[in-house]
């Protein structure tokens, strides 16, 4: 189902939110991030209706639930330390709403997420006797038997180790496509973002500083706090082909292999500029021209376009006057492949 | 290896608090010779006022339990304008001087005042009868239980509550399902200790009911008219019937949590 947030706020002394305008789609992936204590959570929490609210509407599908109690609004949440019951089994943890929501699929769909998430061997056991990834793994199937229109996710994944992590990812990814349901996931990691979300927002301050396509804000922030936040440049969405990736008609080496779509990432810092192409077997160098300098102070971003992509490369001001760089020059940009971030 | 001075200091001085503490309890609890106890429990005036004392004091740990509960709830979880102000009357009961407490409650169910003359009226009798102790029982029990069932409600964590209300349960639904039983071994230490400090009332009693005899007041009585020697057995009983009695409610009560869940209820943040 759709979400519609509109001029929400909230103020709780130490945390508030102003004018919050939001609107998750149907079976969306939707990414909130921002920096500690921008308000993320208590976004989520507003969601449910465990804030009060000083303005604003909540919609669902157009139907406005702003004074609608937290049980009634279909809206599940798996906050960051996973809070199962500890007095209760995992099955009786992820059976937990059946009771309050007699529909009737709901055996099943408890059967099903139990299988999808791997939780047959521990449903006798207490949440106390689990490691993080399985507290999280019940913590999402007790969440999502009771089928909600959305599911709020606050840090799903911060709190684990990261093997576990990259297997939670996958389990995330499989489950949204599986429900239906709306994701809202909060996150501060770009990388999770961009793996698992379509769309994001970014806050800060109680404020959404942008909200758009996750490309988007990452290849154009609209705010210096975004741009700071987003922090890696260079970021390209490509297709992989053995250790290559291949965007706008480039072959970028990546130095390993990688599933057939993706992005990859390169800090400005990693980049070379240089008059004359550099010939080495690791590098990639490609020809392009300048677009756009910068002065920062104690260093210069040049912007190279090179076919359709543009490169970004921060250089010295020493490197600068030896190179002496002009829009609309010719520059080769070169890269090492170890260089190349995959997302 | 010199140990600190300090360290001597403090576990001395401990010593001396735990040897303050049992030394007079276990002089009177071998003080009475084991015909005297026998002759003591067969005697109907004692274990009477054992009875009386016991079923009083649970009657009062009852009432807090069940009128209690939401305040220390409401205590534990919200923030509002006079909240100081209500734990303060809260704890009152706790500093004001028993026989104060019996005045007070005498001024409100006594012939003097409206209520007590209603209630006579209506045949209820206060002063004089087991009612009137479990008020007084009620009145200085109700900060203890209170204080330990808010403390267990504070343990639980907030996020529990949320979650299980955007999993579809009501508020009230919530509380059953998770707030209570994850507090439940705090509300049974509060019931315990209300229930213990109800039976060791005397002085507030005494004003209100001096009969029917509660304990207390027969040990009173007998160390008055008759001396230490024919107190002190119907001390030791009083303590021995206390002490299995807050033990079986452990045992019931705790031991069904123990085996699932090693750590403290859910109060991680």
């Amino acid at each position: 189902m759709s979400v519609r947030v509109e001029n929400l706020a909230v103020d709780l002394g130490t945390f508030h939110l102003q004018n919050i305008n939001l609107t998750l789609k149907e079976g969306d992936f939707f990414a909130l991030m921002g920096p500690t204590g921008a308000g993320k959570s208590v976004l989520l929490e507003a969601l449910v209706g465990l804030v009060p609210l000083i303005s604003g509407e909540i919609f669902i599908d157009e139907r406005k639930i702003t004074n609608l109690a937290p049980e009634k609004r279909g809206i599940s949440i798996v906050y960051q330390d996973y809070a199962l019951f500890p007095h209760l089994t995992v099955l009786d943890n992820i059976r937990y709403g059946l009771r309050f929501n007699p529909f009737k699929r709901g055996e099943v769909a408890v059967d099903e997420l139990i299988s999808l998430l791997e939780l047959g061997h521990l449903l006798k056991r207490y949440p106390a006797t689990l490691s993080g990834g399985e507290q999280q793994r019940v913590a999402l199937a007790r969440a999502l038997a009771v089928s909600p229109d959305i599911l709020l996710l606050d840090e799903p994944l911060s709190a684990l180790d990261p093997n576990f992590r990259q297997d939670l990812r996958a389990h995330l990814k499989t489950l949204h496509q599986a429900s239906g349901a709306t994701f809202l996931m909060v996150t501060h990691d770009f990388s999770e973002a961009l793996s698992l979300a379509q769309r994001a927002a970014v806050m800060n301050q109680g404020v959404l500083e942008q909200v758009g396509a996750i490309e988007e804000i990452f290849c154009r922030p609209t705010t210096t706090m975004v741009a700071d936040f987003v922090g890696m440049k260079n970021l390209f969405k490509v297709k992989f082909s053995g250790s290559t990736a291949q965007a706008a008609g480039l072959e970028i080496k990546v130095g390993k292999e990688s599933r057939a779509q993706g992005y990859i990432a390169i800090r400005p810092e990693d980049l070379i500029l240089s008059k004359e192409p550099l010939i080495s077997s690791v590098q990639n160098s490609f020809a392009g021209s300048v677009v756009a300098i910068r002065s920062h102070g104690f260093f210069y971003e040049i912007d190279v376009a090179v076919n359709s992509l543009i490169f970004t490369a921060v250089i010295t001001n020493h490197a600068f006057f030896d190179l002496e760089p002009t829009v609309g020059d010719g520059f080769f940009v070169s890269f090492k492949a170890t260089a190349v971030h995959l997302l | 290896m010199r140990k600190e001075s300090f360290l001597w200091f403090a576990l001395g001085s401990s010593f001396i608090v735990l040897l303050f503490i049992t030394v007079p309890l276990l002089r009177m609890v071998s003080a009475p010779t084991l015909s005297s106890l026998w002759e003591t429990i067969r005697d109907p005036e004692v274990y009477r006022s054992i009875w009386l004392s016991l079923y009083t004091g649970i009657s009062a740990a009852l009432i807090c339990f069940v009128f209690g509960t939401p305040l220390a709830y409401l205590l534990a979880r919200s923030e509002f304008h006079g909240k100081k102000i209500v734990e303060a009357i809260v704890d009152l009961p706790i500093v004001i001087p028993h026989p104060v407490v019996g005045i007070a409650l005498l001024g409100l169910v006594g012939k003097n005042f409206w209520l007590g003359r209603v209630m006579q009226e209506l045949g209820v009798r206060i002063v004089g009868s087991p009612a009137g102790i479990i008020m007084v029982m009620t009145f200085v029990g109700l900060p203890f239980y209170l204080q330990a069932a808010k403390e267990g409600f504070a343990s639980v964590s907030p996020r529990l509550e949320h979650v299980s209300r955007s999993l579809g349960a009501s508020m009230f639904a919530t509380f059953v399902g998770v707030t209570f039983p994850l507090a439940w071994r705090s509300i049974l230490s509060g019931i315990i200790m209300c229930c213990a400090r109800a039976i060791s009332e005397f002085g507030a009693i005494v004003i209100i009911a001096y009969h029917p005899m509660i304990a207390p007041v027969l040990m009173f009585e007998r160390f008055q008219s008759f001396g230490l020697r024919y107190s002190q057995p119907v001390a030791v009983w009083l303590i021995v019937v206390c002490l299995l009695l807050f033990l079986s409610l452990r045992l019931v009560g705790g031991g069904a949590q123990k085996v699932r869940s090693g750590r403290r209820a859910g109060s991680r943040v």
